[in-house]
């Protein structure tokens, strides 16, 4: 790799040991791919998929305090995953234990974030991208971030350029100030390996069609044909929600990193079928082929007809959008069903900056009055306690299935049990 | 009889260890998680998804398998097993590394003092030929020795 002088001396230690091997982890690492250079962040915020304190993670703690000390601090500020826990969460006196003991460093990290250069006490949530958060990339911008389901987001539907990084290779890039230039950091990788072919009868939901997706092209890029018939051509509020479940569904059922919707997303409505590279295969995606999708995905739930204790919504987090539409939607549905709250304890997850926002609308109090629960935390994080883990829960967020025990249903099948109660 | 398999080095040294086989691509935070998280010494793999490789104990192996999947936090995963001392004697990819692996590899070299060679692109065949337990030898220049 070619480095520039400034990049070079870095490496050889002019501002420090800690800050060379910084520069070093990065070089190895675009070495890998074949960088032929480090290119510079321009983003103005960084974000770091690592927000949790968790206790078996001391190295990573004890590697950040070594950042710290020697002031390898981020050049830019930056947002973090969710937070782990909340108290409005519901969970038993033993999970709130274990909570205590696997959560045992979040005090620590969050001061290191606090002093690393978070952007604020508010700024952590998976969706960061989202207006009321405030660190949305514009198009053609180079990140460092980690997050897969931000990261195929602000490539897909921004159109800003970041790799799959892992966790504190994120952090790295925003100390250095540089990535390695590689994947989809490049014209070339940008282009699809796949041609996906949208033929359903019915408007495919999100996070089932990701998912579909990413199991069939890994971690290649799929050009999507026909979506834009259910979606429209424009990236408005709804199309955004849409494509924000869907992409953190084919990043977590596969891995894709970057997808391109005919006709909606920026670079195929301005290069369209030349995105499409030599040789990119097929794949027709009709509503038996959803079917047989739904049907393949394994429960591991010891009774498969326990009754749901508890079911999560907004994995990623919900956009303000969103909650309004379940706000009206569970009304609704309570209405016909006949009871005035939920059956199953629900939790819907929204970013700190949007449930501030929320609660400042009309439908705070309505979906309050319907007995949801709004909480800023990672479901994941929640289901990673081993006894949350034999739990019965339910959820409609394709990603939180694919790491977790939670069970997946349809959006409109989550709607009906949690309202109307399951026998 | 012994076989032998030519890959590029991603984090340079030499092993001798038992074959840990994983077919399908390695999840690495649900493999590590509860282990990391309980202290089991035998660090036995947590992914009750892999059918090659679950209560199956990983520490010392030399693990053989074609990519890593999974969460984005795999680097960061990989590289606290190699901080805490549990990591596989070696990671040998039969395809090209993926960018989480490659990640946790290269955190483990430099901020760490664990050994763990990490060799890749080893091919298909390798991964046809490797079963649970055999010897594997890897040297310096990124031959790997199955017997």
């Amino acid at each position: 790799m070619i480095l520039t002088k400034e990049q070079q001396a870095l490496l050889d230690g002019e501002k420090g040991e800690t800050m060379a091997k910084v520069m070093k982890t990065l070089v190895m690492y675009g070495d890998t791919f074949n960088a032929e250079r480090m290119v510079p962040i321009t983003s103005t915020y960084g974000h770091t998929v690592i927000s949790f304190g968790i206790g078996a993670m001391k190295p990573v703690y004890e590697l950040y305090e070594k950042l710290l000390l020697d002031n390898a601090v981020s050049q830019q500020k930056f947002s973090a995953d969710p937070r782990p826990l909340d108290k409005n969460v519901p969970s038993s006196f033993l999970q709130d234990v274990v909570f205590k003991f696997m959560y045992n460093q979040q005090k620590r990290y969050e001061e290191q974030l606090d002093k690393l250069g978070i952007m604020s006490e508010d700024a952590y949530t998976c969706a960061c991208y989202l207006p009321e958060v405030g660190n949305t990339p514009k198009r053609g911008d180079i990140l460092s971030w980690a997050e897969s389901s931000a990261v195929v987001y602000a490539n897909s539907v921004l159109g800003a350029r970041c790799n799959r990084n892992s966790g504190i290779i994120d952090m790295m890039g925003s100390v250095a100030g540089f990535v390695p230039e590689f994947g989809f950091l490049t014209d070339e990788g940008r282009k699809a390996d796949w041609v996906v072919e949208i033929r359903t009868e019915k408007m495919p939901e999100a996070q089932l069609l990701g998912s579909a997706i990413g199991m069939k092209v890994l971690e290649k890029v799929p050009y999507i044909k026909g979506l834009d018939k259910w979606i429209g051509k424009e990236l408005n509020d709804n199309a955004c929600a849409y494509l924000k479940d869907f992409g953190a569904a084919t990043a977590s059922n596969g891995s894709v990193g970057l997808y391109h919707i005919e006709n909606l997303t920026p670079e195929a409505v301005d290069y369209g079928e030349k995105l499409i590279g030599e040789g990119a295969s097929v794949y027709v995606i009709d509503d038996a082929e959803l079917d047989r999708v739904k049907n393949s995905y394994p429960c591991i739930w010891k009774d498969l007809d326990a009754k749901p204790k508890l079911c999560f919504m907004g994995c990623p987090h919900m956009t303000l959008q969103q909650l309004k539409d379940w706000t009206v939607r569970v009304e609704e549905s309570l209405k016909i069903a006949g009871n005035k709250k939920v059956q199953i304890p629900t939790v819907f997850t929204s970013a700190p900056g949007v449930i501030r926002e929320f609660k400042e609308t009309e439908y705070a109090t309505r979906l309050e009055a319907t007995g949801i629960i709004l909480s800023y935390i990672c479901p994941l994080m929640y289901m990673n306690n081993p006894l949350s883990k034999k739990m019965p829960v339910i959820t409609s967020s394709n990603k939180l299935r694919t790491y977790t025990s939670a069970r997946f249903y349809l959006d409109d099948e989550i709607l009906k049990m949690i309202t109307k109660g399951v026998q | 009889m012994a076989k032998t398999f030519k890959g590029r080095i991603i984090a340079p040294g030499t092993a001798k260890a038992k074959a840990l086989v994983s077919h399908n691509g390695f999840n690495t935070l649900a493999s590590y998680q509860m282990a990391l998280m309980f202290k089991d010494k035998q660090v036995k793999c947590g992914d009750q998804n892999n059918n090659d490789l679950y209560k199956k104990p990983m520490i010392d192996k030399a693990l053989c398998l074609p990519e890593t999947i999974g969460s984005t936090t795999g680097g960061m995963i990989l590289y606290a097993a190699c901080a805490l001392g549990k990591q596989p004697a070696c990671m040998l990819f039969s395809k090209p590394i993926d960018s989480l692996a490659a990640s946790g590899a290269i955190l483990a070299a430099n901020w760490t003092e664990a050994k763990m060679p990490v060799v890749d692109s080893l091919g298909e065949d390798f991964l046809n030929f490797v079963k649970d337990d055999m010897t594997i030898t890897v040297d310096t220049d990124g031959t790997v020795t199955v017997e």
